[in-house]
């Protein structure tokens, strides 16, 4: 138990998808202006990394990791080379399946995520989670938990970022620097914050 | 056939006039992390502008019988199998380098910038264009990285490609690195910047008070 707890504040805190590791940086820079808007979007990212990285996990163990299909009758088949293509796949199928359930079953959901969703296909963070869990080699329970950490780890960043970005609003920005300029200062200040974190050992 | 001279706007514009990562917001996801050393960049900047040219020019000759309904799903398709194949030459002719880069190869998929520019220009573009096109976003691309990456390797831990350049004052030089720099959040500060002075000179680019 207490493994997958570590695991959750490392994948949250020391190893942040956004602030350590810039992954959903597009989104993350785009989708910042405001907390609720922002707040959406973490929630959505999270529900589609914690289903999307387990799914991955099952897919690679069982059919392309090197001599995955034994149980297929094929013990040296190595289909490794297509897990980009499987995954962005899976992860693009997930994310249509996710939403066709959602309009059906709780529009009210589906109308607060509508929007974010189909965005989310291409957010370099959950292809990214996926690519961490297949190199850190995960199990089926630690990708559970790495997938729902590492999402609300990214949620935490963008609700962040999104704050401060209301707030700059009222602040005197020099002109070349207003906007996009002053926002890549702003995460890296973050960023450094989240540094802070790095040297905890757990 | 197109002219000379909206080929050359084509292939140059993106570079400064409508800098992908400076302007669009596109791509800045992979980009950040890899920047530490020029070598690793410059293998990250070769990579994508050659996946970005030819997603562009297969997108724009399959552009006319691909169903909106699912051109997405092509596109990844196409794009996928590009970097598949990037992938696999890095691991067999650069393994170090893949190694470090990790899973940033893979990461090119999801790069907006590829995903954008099939989107948004050989969707409705000649075969020949949306290929310079790529070009060109990718040169806009490799120019914000590689200024990123000098300043970073060469400030940071005072070397360039792995040659020291600087003699450090651990090892009996004069030069004392920057540590902020060899961080990752350095890169942040450092395109702000980049972006800063690009639009004191084009300030057409400034953005509009709130």
């Amino acid at each position: 138990m207490e493994q997958y707890i570590n695991l959750f504040i490392r994948a949250v805190f020391i190893e942040n998808l956004a602030l350590s590791f810039f992954l959903g940086m597009c989104t993350f820079l785009a989708v910042s202006k405001k907390v609720t808007t922002a707040f959406g979007l973490g929630v959505a990212v999270i529900v589609v990394l914690g289903i999307s990285v387990p799914v991955n996990n099952l897919v690679y163990h069982n059919i392309l990791a090197p001599g995955a299909l034994a149980w297929a009758g094929f013990p040296d088949a190595d289909l490794s080379f297509l897990r980009f293509l499987t995954f962005i796949g899976v992860i693009a199928a997930l994310v249509q399946i996710l939403e066709m359930t959602l309009d059906k079953y709780v529009p009210a959901l589906y109308n607060a995520l509508g929007i974010f969703l189909p965005l989310i296909t291409v957010n370099c963070a959950i292809f990214g989670g996926v690519a961490f869990m297949v190199e850190r080699d995960y199990n089926f329970s630690e990708s559970v938990v790495y997938g729902i950490g590492s999402g609300v780890g990214w949620a935490l960043a963008i609700v962040a970022l999104a704050a401060v970005r209301e707030k700059l609003k009222y602040a005197d920005v020099p002109d070349g620097l207003r906007g996009l300029g002053v926002t890549f200062m702003t995460v890296g200040l973050i960023g450094l914050g989240f540094m802070s974190f790095s040297g905890i050992q757990l | 056939m197109a002219s000379a001279k909206e080929m050359k706007s084509v292939l140059f514009g993106p570079i400064f006039a409508n800098n992908p990562i400076a302007l669009q917001i596109l791509g800045i996801c992979s980009a950040l992390a890899v920047t530490s050393k020029m070598s690793n960049t410059v293998v990250m900047c070769i990579a994508l502008t050659l996946v970005t040219a030819f997603s562009n020019l297969f997108i724009s000759i399959i552009r006319n019988h691909i169903p909106s309904s699912v051109r997405i799903i092509v596109q990844m398709t196409i794009i996928a199998s590009l970097v598949i194949v990037v992938d696999q030459i890095l691991r067999a002719y650069a393994f170090s380098i893949a190694k470090e880069l990790s899973v940033f190869v893979g990461l090119i998929i999801t790069n907006c910038i590829v995903m954008g520019r099939a989107e948004a220009y050989a969707m409705k573009s000649p075969p020949f264009m949306s290929f310079l096109d790529g070009i060109g976003n990718g040169l806009g691309y490799s120019i914000v990285l590689l200024t990123v990456g000098f300043i970073r390797e060469l400030f940071g831990s005072g070397s360039l490609f792995g040659a020291q350049i600087l003699p450090l004052a651990s090892e009996g030089g004069w030069y004392v690195p920057v540590g902020l720099l060899v961080l990752p959040p350095s890169a942040f500060f450092i395109i702000g910047g980049f972006i800063w002075v690009l639009r004191t000179f084009r300030t057409e680019q400034v953005e509009p008070k709130e």
